[in-house]
């Protein structure tokens, strides 16, 4: 059971929740009001749904032994675009307006994706450069949009994608599955979740063996580019606005985190969805737990920090194994004891 | 041979288990100073397991470990080599891009003030060089300039400098010619004299007789024997190796030759098919089941030839047709779909993919032949590979095991069935049976021969002359890049080939 790679993540998450379930047992609470459920749990659902979606993309690309540093920007470009679109319009609510704006920006992360790919796979520039100019200019391209100024629209329609319920689960929720569904369909029903860590492991080995690599990475780009799309939207749409400067801002950062803490290693090869998905959940569990414990604003960066230190020892199984070593040494002399009694 | 000094290593009941595998059960084994000794065994022998246990790779489950009769606990390789067991392994682990100095002194460099000293470090490099490897070299050149037989030199200077006692040599021969083999045992017998202790791994039993002083054999992971190399006859060790009555390869059918066949189709040809820097452009023609052997010595252009024909490498003139209609082939995914398959001479870097199963890398051609929607179903995947986990005897047999933790000629095995699977017209093996034991090589060469009769062509790289000869129709032979001459059935005699890649 230890040996599988679920094991660890889930371990951490338990942990987590069980601290909240002796420091606050209002964390479990769930209420319903006007048909909804509201409370820390589905919080952490709702508000972690955009990393979710960043990360599974982050995944796909980190086990081509790739990195995407670009989908805090294109975060913030997808939901200033759609906002923009909508803020334009003389009826905001109107629904094939917001289905326009979704529909281009969703069109322009894929582009981004492209622009990714072909850097990477085309141009063979390595990818945490290739991703970085993405990452810089992005933001600027972001700003440009939104005209330096936050975008407020007052659409309830766009509101909902971000912010409204179906049957009593906030949407969010429902995205996050279908697109973890599209993911997991499209990468264990189809081959490309093989040749995606074929690719990974042993890139040359690969081409060799007939794969194009060329076409793989794209894919994953072009798939990454996509769920930053789709959390941007999730992100604008439940505050309603859309800010240039700080919308997905050190998203990247998360994603890989919670894409290492769910087991899948930066050198590429294997990759683990679901622990992914987990290890966002951890990530968010963990800010919405600072909040509720009340940690002064000024050191939560530290405390976080210092969890997710925590969780990556645990994880390591160096670090696991010289623990298992000393608490060895320190029994051997009372073994011996034992047996000069004996 | 001072045996009456006592042993400076001494291993005791080694047990080493990985899930599902028992790698070495009560294995001995001893070096007495100023010997080379042979360690030997099929693969999967444990042989590789037990350098790893020895150089701290491994921790052993139990056992004990003696170094100058003292019981030592090897926990890394950083302890083995402060303990003064050094190792060069199959595959050179240097920095290619520093220099032959650098990668000599690196992480020990003299200094001063922090600074690196340059000038004593190339001195120092230098002079370790002639004094006791005999190797005179520009030792501020980078690494990558020399050929792997003097790369092979420099790591074991780089292994010597930590005050060495034991040496261990993984398969250092096996990708050096005749005349680097030489140098190689000129250099092993000076450090012999000087006292050292030498662990000798290899595939050749001519060098294992012409360096070794004594030889253990390991068979499944258990200790057979420790012979004196005197007194143990080849037949003998290799009975021992494989655990049977010796079926000498010489038994195979060693009467090929084109007159048993019908050569009408022509699978492939390749007409003044060339590329700078690589091959020059040479005419090759290879009938439909034909084995078409390649001779030459290392570097003579044998992979560059393969590569080209499976587009690996772009030629840059010439004409490659297969099946009578000319094809531009300019990538691997090409070549595939007109039938052509490669098995690179690199298992490790251009062959296995190390992370996936034994069933993923025999089923990752075809599935990318068929592209992404196609999927090749799990249940089938599983018939898939237990069919040539059985047919080619790929050990253990097990599908969902990590294609990393088998052995060599098990990893040369999973790639064999990869390209199986897609059903070529023309097979391309360079080196099938480098750094694998005898009866796994003589399973690869009777297969070779198998697909032959049924109709596939083979092109055939190896260094073994002797091989080449046995399973080839017709023989090319390379010499500076050039394709000098084509032999085919009568002219194929060891005196001619051998004549023609020495050229004159």
């Amino acid at each position: 059971m230890v040996k599988h790679h679920l094991f660890w993540p889930l371990t951490v998450l338990g942990a987590l929740l069980l601290f909240n379930l002796v420091y606050s047992p209002a964390f479990f609470r769930i209420e319903l009001r006007n048909g909804q459920m509201y409370g820390s749990l589905i919080d952490i659902l709702n508000f972690g749904a955009p990393l979710i979606l960043v990360a599974i993309g982050m995944t796909l690309v980190i086990a081509t032994k790739g990195i995407d540093l670009s989908v805090g920007s294109v975060v913030a470009i997808s939901g200033a675009i759609a906002c923009l679109l909508i803020s334009k319009g003389a009826d905001q609510n109107a629904f094939g307006l917001v289905m326009l704006a979704v529909a281009v920006a969703l069109a322009l992360s894929v582009a981004l994706g492209i622009w990714n790919g072909l850097l990477v796979s085309v141009f063979g520039i390595q990818p945490i450069i290739a991703t970085l100019i993405l990452m810089v200019a992005g933001r600027g391209v972001a700003q440009l949009i939104s005209g330096g100024q936050i975008i407020t629209v007052n659409s309830e329609t766009y509101n909902y994608i971000g912010a409204g319920a179906l049957g009593s689960l906030p949407f969010a929720i429902y995205v996050v599955l279908i697109v973890l569904l599209v993911a997991s369909l499209l990468t264990r029903r189809t081959a490309l979740g093989m040749f995606i860590e074929s690719v990974g492991g042993n890139p040359t080995a690969s081409r060799l063996a007939g794969i194009r690599s060329r076409a793989v990475m794209f894919a994953v780009y072009i798939f990454c580019g996509l769920c930053a799309g789709v959390a941007g939207l999730l992100l604008s749409s439940n505050v309603s606005s859309a800010d240039g400067n700080n919308a997905g801002l050190w998203y990247e950062l998360d994603a890989i985190l919670a894409v290492v803490i769910g087991g899948t290693s930066l050198n590429g090869g294997r990759f683990y969805l679901m622990g992914t998905v987990i290890g966002a959940l951890i990530i968010q569990t963990l800010t919405t737990t600072i909040y509720i414990i009340g940690v002064r604003p000024e050191i939560t960066l530290v405390v976080k920090a210092f969890v997710v230190l925590i969780v990556c020892l645990v994880q390591s199984e160096a670090f696991r194994k010289t623990l298992v070593q000393r608490f060895k040494m320190r029994k051997y002399p009372l073994e011996q004891e034992v047996k000069r009694h004996a | 041979m001072k045996k009456e000094q006592g042993p400076i290593l001494t291993m005791s009941g080694i047990h080493k288990r990985f899930p599902g595998v028992k790698a070495l059960t009560d294995v001995s084994f001893r070096l007495f100073p100023g010997e080379v000794h042979a360690l030997m065994g099929e693969n999967g022998a444990g042989k590789s397991t037990l350098i790893k246990v020895l150089t701290g790779v491994y921790a052993i489950d139990s056992g004990e470990i003696e170094l100058s009769g003292k019981t030592v606990h090897i926990g890394s390789p950083q302890e083995a080599q402060l303990a003064g067991i050094s190792t060069v392994y199959q595959e050179v682990n240097l920095c290619p891009n520093l220099s032959v100095s650098e990668n000599i002194f690196i992480g020990r460099e003299p200094r001063r003030l922090g600074k690196i000293r340059w000038k004593q470090m190339h001195a120092e490099a230098k002079k370790l060089l002639e004094d006791r490897l005999q190797l005179h070299i520009d030792v501020t050149k980078p690494l990558h300039s020399y050929s792997v037989a003097v790369q092979q030199l420099i790591a074991i200077a780089r292994s010597l400098n930590i005050s060495a006692k034991v040496l261990i040599l993984d398969e250092p021969t096996s990708s050096l010619d005749r005349n680097e083999v030489k140098q190689l045992f000129q250099v092993m017998n000076n450090l012999k004299a000087e006292g050292l202790a030498i662990l000798f791994v290899t595939h050749f039993l001519d060098q294992v007789y012409e360096i070794s002083d004594r030889i253990t054999i390991l068979r499944g992971g258990e200790f057979i024997g420790e012979y004196a190399a005197s007194e143990l006859s080849r037949i003998e060790l290799v009975s021992k190796m494989i655990g049977k009555a010796f079926v000498e390869l010489d038994q195979l059918p060693k009467v090929r030759g084109t007159a048993s066949k019908e050569l009408s189709d022509v699978t492939a040809e390749a007409v003044q098919l060339g590329r700078k820097g690589a091959i020059e452009p040479f005419d090759l023609r290879i009938h439909k089941g034909e084995v078409v052997g390649l001779a030459g010595l290392l570097g003579s252009g044998r992979t560059e030839l393969a590569r080209l024909l499976f587009g690996a490498d772009r030629s840059d003139e010439g004409i490659l047709s297969v099946h009578g209609a000319t094809k531009a082939i300019g990538s691997p995914r090409q070549a595939i779909d007109h039938g052509i398959a490669f098995c690179s001479e690199n298992r490790k870097t251009e062959g296995i993919i190390e992370e996936l199963t034994v069933r993923e890398n025999i089923v990752l051609a075809l599935q990318a032949s068929r592209g992404w929607f196609k999927t090749i179903s799990r249940k089938k995947q599983d018939e898939i590979a237990d069919e040539y986990i059985k047919a080619i005897n790929i050990n253990p047999p097990n599908p969902e095991h990590l294609v990393k933790n088998l052995s060599g000629g098990n990893q040369q095995k999973v790639i064999l069935a990869r390209w199986l699977l897609t059903e070529p017209k023309l097979l391309i093996l360079d080196e099938p049976t480098r750094g694998i034991d005898v009866g796994a090589k003589a399973e690869i060469q009777k297969l070779v021969l198998s697909l032959s009769d049924k109709g596939m062509s083979v092109l055939f790289i190896s260094s073994e002359l002797e091989e080449v000869l046995r399973v080839s129709d017709k023989i090319a032979v390379l010499r500076d890049r050039n394709v000098v001459k084509v032999m085919t059935d009568d002219e194929l005699s060891q005196q001619q080939v051998m004549q023609a890649i020495a050229g004159g």
